[in-house]
């Protein structure tokens, strides 16, 4: 099994330091991702303003895409600015793994148990 | 097969059991841990939130139709103000990204100058939070429930036909008066003449307000607006329940109470942790400026400040979509 607690080029956290050159490459694509995300709000306040809400086909696909433009900016946040991205796998696993595990299960049972009234609803008043 | 390390590690940056779980610090590591906690925190808020509207049988608030008002301004202009918000946010995790950049190089006053202004950004984005909160609180007009059904036609010709307990929306002018008056208000008289109904408060600032129209279904679907003698119709319709803005009581956006209490405890705990952000970063900056960092050779507590201050940002994310945008 890999081992994850040995030094490899020194990327041990205390030891994170870089020179000036790496400095450039890495504040360039900070700005990068700065564009993006300000990019993705800009589609999303937009959207929001121009479709109404309605029960339509095309609402639905709207707020799906929401969800996922968010889901993508939540990603460039966390491997990025968080810098999750550099660190070792089995970090990230350890913090991602669990997360989505929990929510997961929460959003299962918030939609598979919670609405169950639902379907007999009119019924019970 | 290397079971034992293979490289010597420095003493002073292992940890106590004399391994580097994860080839990351302990500090670090136990951010991590603390924001996944957290991030479960809010994530349950939202999926409750989200369980609670869509088993909700009446009509649920449209975001841009509640948030549409800019500070000093009149008119209309929705989303605007939360995207200013969420850029400003977006922008102070910038800075704190080029203020942990800055450290890796052991620039003191690059640091300095980031975390700097990533402060200035949280004031910013709490002040605005504030404003947020304090027009939400006031509301714009309030509304009345009426107490019989009535018929109306709207401008646009659109007949409705409410029921009892349906609500009516009151403009910002009119409503403003109204609340002192059904207080019973002394200096808030009701003068009624043929061209229909005014308030009038006498006194240090003496005004009054004309009922020149009433709105319909103000913050769902299908906004649409009476005037004339339609809008007295339901104006002598009206039941005594009023509402005006919002409190943990009763608001005027939803008939269920549940929405303001949503938004008040969800903007509320992240208006909370962006605040203990800020003063997180003060007491980090100011030991920035003592340089208390250059003397430990790293600046690893800024990027741990930084995990924080990006994880409100993560969060605000997605309090913008699923409370303002879906």
């Amino acid at each position: 099994m890999e081992r994850d607690d040995l030094i490899v080029n020194d990327s041990y956290a205390l030891n994170s330091h870089h020179s000036e050159e790496e400095g450039a490459k890495i504040r360039k694509n900070i700005w990068k991702v700065t564009g993006i995300l300000t990019l993705l709000t800009t589609v999303e306040v937009l959207m929001g303003i121009y479709f109404k809400r309605s029960e339509t086909f095309t609402w639905t696909m709207i707020k799906w895409s929401f969800i996922i433009l968010t889901l993508v900016k939540a990603a460039y946040i966390v491997l990025v600015f968080m810098h999750l991205g550099d660190e070792r796998s089995n970090l990230k696993k350890v913090i991602i793994a669990p997360y989505m595990l929990f929510i997961g299960y929460l959003i299962f049972i918030a939609i598979s148990e919670g609405f169950g009234h639902l379907g007999n609803f009119n019924t019970l008043h | 097969m290397g079971g034992e390390a293979t490289k010597s590690i420095a003493k002073d940056v292992l940890w106590g059991g004399g391994r580097s779980p994860f080839s990351v610090s302990y500090g670090k590591m136990m951010m991590w841990y603390f924001l996944v906690s957290d991030a479960l925190t809010f994530g349950g808020l939202l999926t409750a939130y989200g369980f609670v509207r869509a088993s909700s049988t009446d009509a649920w608030p449209i975001g841009e139709q509640v948030f549409r008002a800019l500070p000093g301004l009149d008119g209309e202009y929705p989303l605007i103000y939360v995207a200013l918000m969420t850029f400003i946010l977006i922008v102070s995790s910038v800075t704190m990204v080029l203020a942990v950049e800055a450290g890796h190089r052991n620039d003191k006053s690059g640091v300095i100058r980031w975390l700097g202004l990533t402060i200035i950004g949280g004031f910013f984005f709490l002040g605005s939070q504030a404003w947020e909160w304090s027009h939400f609180i006031h509301g714009s007009g309030g509304s009345f429930l009426l107490a019989e059904n009535v018929t109306v036609t709207a401008d646009d010709g659109e007949v409705f036909n409410l029921s009892k307990g349906d609500p009516v929306f009151m403009d910002h002018h009119f409503g403003h008066l109204v609340e002192p008056w059904i207080e019973g208000e002394p200096n808030v008289s009701f003068v009624e003449n043929d061209h229909g109904i005014k308030l009038v408060e006498v006194g240090e600032h003496s005004h009054e307000a004309e009922l020149h129209a009433l709105t319909l279904n103000k913050y769902v679907e299908n906004e649409s607006f009476v005037s004339g003698d339609e809008a007295m119709k339901l104006w002598n319709a009206r039941s005594g329940t009023f509402a005006f803005g919002a409190n943990m009581h009763d608001n005027e956006y939803a008939i269920q109470q549940a929405y303001a209490n949503f938004f008040f405890f969800i903007t509320g705990f992240h208006g909370f942790h962006v605040f203990s952000g800020v003063v997180i970063n003060i007491i980090i900056f100011i030991m920035v400026i003592q340089g208390v960092f250059e003397r430990r050779k790293h600046y690893e507590m800024v990027e741990k400040i930084g995990l924080y201050w990006h994880f409100v940002d993560l969060v605000w994310v997605f309090v913008f979509t699923f409370f303002y945008l879906v």
